[in-house]
């Protein structure tokens, strides 16, 4: 961190704290947060949390870690908050770190600001950059950016998934130390909820997010509505394309109040100022109305593309860089069935 | 076996979603311009978790639900004219801002510092409830800090849905990557959970429960503490509004075929 912003003229200890997956290995996000670290001067350490962590450690051997600490144990395995606090705690606590740099995944975003609480420092998540003068984060829901940086340490940064090119580097034998970590909990994690494959709209790594609108379950020209045919269309490009499905609230919101509607819709759908924000290379919305806030769920989209009815709509004018004006009935059936033809 | 529990709600304002906002710098550090004008509604997230604490404790009776909510006191008043109206509960009151750009863990001690001050706190009923993001912070850091303070290690983030057993343990399901869900089974209060949007509608008004809710709304608004929250230590380089405006190409009269293949061929450049 530069000293001029941080007041501080000693380099700083980082810590990259990464969880193992089921085969042992490190996922994305993980090697995207140690990227990120590289734009910090400081000693590199990596820990590493996980039923075992040999596997992991050899995968970064080449980082330029000074150290890999570990956590090792079946306990360990579990995304859970009492035990991923208490490894985190005792990792840091072992390096001496000053920064501590987490990937925003479901199991960090649980225990971040915890762990850093526990060692008295401070936690910003859903961090979108990190530099030499500090770090880069939303506020409002994605309706305003900041550049900031804190005095406090340690300070424990949580950057979000998709931001950072994630870490090349050589692979190989890498030593460790154990930490040792003696942690209970009352909770057991008995599993994975997921819906079932034809019914999995949610794709984060699909390169194209599909955002179905409200108009979709409008009456249409003929007066009618048309809600089994929708939903039919939209499954179909789903699957076709193995895109991933957003949805603006308004069409979510009709699901809870227990309307006929798109029966794989749910929150987890939502994007927006009350739903996610997710990254992808391309956007195509559908019937989508509105203006500011529900656009925020296009903020990290770069390609955008939008099929309205209206010329004026507010969502696509001045978001999209394509706005279509056209019966999204019948182009994407017809999207579909030039997808399946191929 | 009767179960009865204490459920906690922390929640705070925000601005009203369809409001224009756009942060001013000030000598306390950045705002919003005109915050003490815009009509403000409670978080979504926190009434979330509001509408879930009321379900919970109706299907446990006995239970009670405490609102905890940190705000200008002033708003908070007028926000409660509404949300008085669709769930039971004791509102504890502090005044102070319910800006974003506040620091989570001043928020966190001013809420945990309340919560130990009610009277007949008991520990192995407490489920201490909240948004697992606001719609102003956004940093899901909040309810965590809560439960550190308060010594509660089971924590969950992203809660869509509890289920209690008869033996008093209960299964969470948490919002994982990929629209999936982490089930967990937890074996009791105390608890943190920190909610997405649950499974309930937002119930409609019904002014009985209004009613009973304003009499010992008003006197703990009057009784509201202040509370001193700051942003000490960060230094804010700059806040701005994201430059969003696109040059969007309009295409009209053009046949669903040919928009169809030109959509086609954008999707598999």
């Amino acid at each position: 961190m530069d000293p001029a912003i941080t007041g501080d003229t000693n380099m700083e200890t980082i810590l990259v704290l990464a969880h193992t997956e089921a085969d042992g290995s490190l996922a994305k996000p993980a090697l995207e947060a140690i990227a990120a670290s590289r734009n910090i001067t400081g000693t590199l350490i990596v820990g590493l949390i996980g039923a075992d962590t040999q596997k992991a450690a050899n995968q970064i051997a080449g980082c330029g870690a000074a150290k890999f600490l570990t956590v090792t144990g079946p306990e360990f395995s579990q995304p859970r908050y009492a035990t991923d606090a208490a490894a985190a705690e005792a990792i840091a606590k072992a390096a001496a770190a000053t920064i501590i740099i987490v990937p925003h995944t479901s199991r960090w975003g649980r225990v971040a600001a915890g762990v850093a609480a526990r060692l008295s420092g401070r936690a910003d998540t859903h961090v979108t950059g990190i530099s030499a003068t500090g770090i880069t984060r939303w506020y409002y829901r994605q309706r305003m950016e900041a550049q900031m940086t804190r005095t406090q340490r340690p300070w424990l940064i949580a950057i979000d998934p998709g931001c950072t090119v994630p870490l090349e580097c050589a692979a190989g034998t890498a030593t460790t130390t154990p930490v040792a970590v003696t942690v209970s909990s009352r909770t057991q994690v008995t599993g994975i909820k997921a819906p079932e494959a034809r019914q999995q709209t949610i794709r984060p790594d699909a390169k194209l997010l599909f955002v179905a609108g409200a108009g979709w379950t409008k009456k249409q020209a003929d007066g009618a509505t048309h809600v089994p045919e929708a939903a039919e269309i939209i499954l179909g490009f789903l699957n076709a394309s193995k895109s991933s499905l957003g949805s603006s609230k308004s069409l979510v919101d009709i699901s809870g109040e227990g309307q006929a509607v798109l029966p794989f819709m749910s929150h987890l759908n939502q994007i927006g100022q009350t739903g996610s924000t997710p990254r992808h290379a391309k956007g195509l919305s559908t019937c989508c109305h509105g203006e500011e806030p529900h656009t925020v769920g296009w903020r990290f989209v770069n390609e955008r593309r939008a099929i309205s009815l209206d010329p004026n709509c507010g969502w696509a004018r001045g978001k999209a860089d394509v706005l279509y004006v056209a019966d999204a009935f019948a182009v994407m059936r017809k999207v579909t069935a030039l997808l399946a033809a191929k | 076996m009767s179960l009865t529990y204490q459920i906690v709600v922390c929640g705070s304002l925000v601005p009203d979603p369809l409001q224009t906002l756009e942060p001013v710098t000030t000598t306390a550090g950045p705002a919003l311009k005109n915050e003490t004008m815009l009509p403000a509604v409670l978080d979504p997230w926190a009434g979330h978790a509001l509408f879930e604490a009321a379900y919970l404790a109706k299907n446990n009776p006995g239970s009670k639900v405490y609102f905890v909510s940190l705000a200008p006191k002033a708003k908070l008043q007028q926000v409660m004219m509404t949300v008085a109206q669709k769930a039971g509960f004791e509102l504890i009151a502090i005044d102070g801002p319910a800006s974003g750009f506040t620091e989570a863990a001043d928020v966190a001690n001013a809420l945990a510092d309340t919560i130990k001050t009610i009277p007949g706190l008991d520990m192995s009923k407490l489920l201490v409830f909240g948004g697992w993001e606001s719609a102003s912070r956004g940093a899901g850091a909040t309810m965590q800090l809560v439960g550190e303070k308060l010594g509660i290690t089971d924590q969950f983030q992203g809660v869509d849905q509890i289920t209690v057993a008869a033996d008093g343990s209960f299964e969470i399901l948490e919002r994982v990557e990929g629209g999936k869900h982490q089930a967990s089974k937890c074996a009791g209060a105390p608890a943190v959970l920190g909610w997405a949007t649950g499974n309930l509608p937002e119930p409609p008004n019904n002014p009985q429960i209004g009613m009973a809710n304003m009499r010992t709304i008003m006197p703990a608004l009057q009784k509201a503490k202040p509370a001193k929250i700051a942003a000490e230590g960060v230094t804010f380089a700059s806040v701005a509004l994201p430059k969003q405006q696109r040059q969007t190409k309009i295409v009209k009269d053009m046949s669903a075929d040919d928009i169809a293949k030109e959509i086609i061929a954008w999707i598999q450049q």
